[in-house]
């Protein structure tokens, strides 16, 4: 008698390399969601900020965030080891579930970039470049990898010993990059002007392409977390589609009724509120679950992105207003709307699990948010004193984009512009002509 | 000679434009403007936060007209620029001492 040896499903396989690419692709569309809504003078910083992410932890994550997140439990649930650091003896053939565990290791990372991402949303305009390059890498590992162990590492606690659920990052990604915007704000302080000048969006039409984004390569981002391509990979899709819908609906709605006007940036604000809040509940709940957690996270965050005016924090773009709180809503709806045909077993309030399902999910939810904003809290208060986290006042008020990158986002036929004062090329071509 | 300069709403820019060539008005100039008179601004609204903006774009044109046909100028601009409702605009009209058309240098109303 022979073991086969396991062995990558090709359906699978591909589904989830598919998927991959789509979560890649969310932060850009972040980038441009969150480039739309500030002022033309830090544009570019704001999406530099989420696209140097994407090379800043995908170094972190291979070098030991992967190995801290998914080796062997240390003890506890609490972290993993370090013996897959630097992706040790993970080859072609290494197979997690049924696919190659390099393509797992490669999903996953597209999670972490995303959420450090997000995080620049709550500190635009002000951060200092230099200093957000030292705080995703040094984040990822403190804050983001603990909490994914913690949810989906082997032996994490709270999927194995709390029994919480969350299917594809209301905590490791939303609440924690929800709960670690207010924290980093609250240690920058307001922008220049926060609550006196206009600081209005500069460009909708960007926003609603970034929405897009967003919701394109959400479909990986949850369908994805099936880890194959199966039913609960199609649920989870139509889940995502449907909560969206009701996210956008239920934002705009409100806004009708307290505004007067249904806005641009409230369609495109409900449905990435909607997508926020089935992130954990899409493989978990049926799909009037969906409907209704996509509805609830469209209400309430149109309400609570303004809770900073009263509440006084510079939660420049609303991560707290939309992450955190449309994080808490889909994984503690989970407790109410957990359906065994979706989760194999466990099941909510609403359909005859009782009350416990839902203090699991209240439990996690708080650990999370507390863990993540209080050591966020701390490397930013340590950042500040080594590095200073805040740009100059000169700096903030000319804008980030001139006196970081030297760039400006656009022509506006400006007088005085000329030739470049040096450049390589001409002078390469001249030398070339010379020679010859 | 007078310079009149109209504010305007700028969507009556082409009317005014029709009206002074009718008149045989050969040039002007417009200039993209914003300011407010009685009727203030307007309210934006981002994500429930309302914002006032004070300042409402508008179109400036200015022509240079001799003092014979200044006033015939105004009134079509006038004309050509009433919707009736707040926030029509302004014109008014100054003296000018001399005009040069660079490209021959000729000088006065012949510049015109």
């Amino acid at each position: 008698m022979t073991l086969a040896a396991p062995h990558a499903d090709t359906g699978d396989t591909a589904w989830l390399l598919a998927a991959t690419a789509l979560v890649l692709l969310m932060t850009p569309g972040l980038a441009l969601f969150y480039g739309g809504m500030v002022r033309t003078k830090s544009v570019l910083n704001m999406l530099m900020m989420s696209f140097v992410s994407i090379a800043l932890v995908t170094v972190v994550w291979l070098a030991a965030g992967y190995s801290l997140a998914f080796g062997d439990d240390l003890g506890g649930g609490l972290l993993g080891g370090l013996e897959h650091a630097g992706m040790r003896g993970l080859g072609p053939d290494s197979v997690h579930g049924t696919v190659p565990t390099v393509l797992f290791a490669t999903f996953q990372l597209t999670f972490a970039i995303i959420t450090a991402a997000l995080i620049s949303g709550a500190v635009a305009d002000r951060t200092k470049f230099s200093a957000w390059l030292v705080f995703v890498p040094v984040w990822t590992l403190l804050v983001y990898v603990p909490v994914t162990h913690w949810v989906w590492g082997p032996g994490g606690w709270i999927t194995d010993r709390l029994g919480a659920l969350d299917f594809a990052g209301g905590l490791p990604v939303e609440i924690t990059s929800g709960a670690s915007g207010l924290a980093l704000c609250l240690v920058l302080g307001p922008r220049l002007g926060f609550k006196k000048d206009a600081m209005r969006p500069h460009n909708l039409p960007m926003v609603i392409l970034g929405a897009g984004l967003l919701w394109f390569g959400w479909f990986g981002f949850n369908a994805g977390s099936a880890l194959g391509a199966n039913g609960l990979a199609a649920a989870a899709f139509l889940n995502t589609l449907a909560a969206g819908c009701t996210g956008l609906l239920g934002w705009l709605f409100v806004e009708q009724r307290r505004d007067g006007h249904p806005t641009t940036l409230g369609a495109a604000s409900g449905a990435v509120a909607g997508l926020v809040a089935i992130t954990p509940s899409c493989g978990t709940v049926s799909l009037l679950g969906a409907l209704v957690v996509g509805l609830a996270a469209g209400v309430v965050c149109s309400y609570a992105v303004s809770w900073k005016f009263k509440l006084d924090y510079d939660d420049s773009l609303d991560v707290v207003g939309v992450h955190l709180v449309g994080g808490i809503i889909g994984t503690v709806l989970i407790g109410l709307f957990a359906d065994k045909a979706m989760t194999g077993g466990a099941q909510g309030l609403f359909h005859g699990g009782g009350l416990a399902p839902l203090g699991r999910q209240l439990l996690a939810v708080a650990a999370v948010a507390a863990y993540a904003f209080s050591v966020t809290y701390g490397l930013g208060k340590l950042l500040d004193k080594a590095l200073g986290l805040r740009a100059s006042e000169e700096q903030e008020y000319t804008g980030l984009d001139l006196t970081v990158h030297a760039e400006t986002a656009y022509d506006h036929g400006v007088l005085g512009h000329g030739a470049p004062v040096s450049h390589s090329a001409p002078l390469t071509a001249q030398k070339v002509k010379t020679q010859a | 000679m007078k310079l009149i300069t109209a504010i305007v709403k700028p969507y009556r820019l082409d009317e005014v434009k029709t009206a002074l060539r009718e008149l045989g008005v050969h040039g002007l100039t417009v200039t993209e403007a914003s300011g407010y008179g009685r009727q203030r601004g307007h309210t934006e609204v981002y994500r429930g936060a309302e914002y006032r903006v004070d300042l409402v774009p508008k179109a400036r044109i200015e022509v240079v007209v001799e003092d014979a046909v200044a006033d015939d100028v105004i009134d079509a601009v006038v004309r050509a620029a009433r919707t009736g409702k707040i926030g029509d605009g302004k014109v008014w009209a100054v003296p000018v001492e001399t005009v040069v058309r660079v490209r021959t240098g000729e000088r006065g109303p012949d510049a015109l």
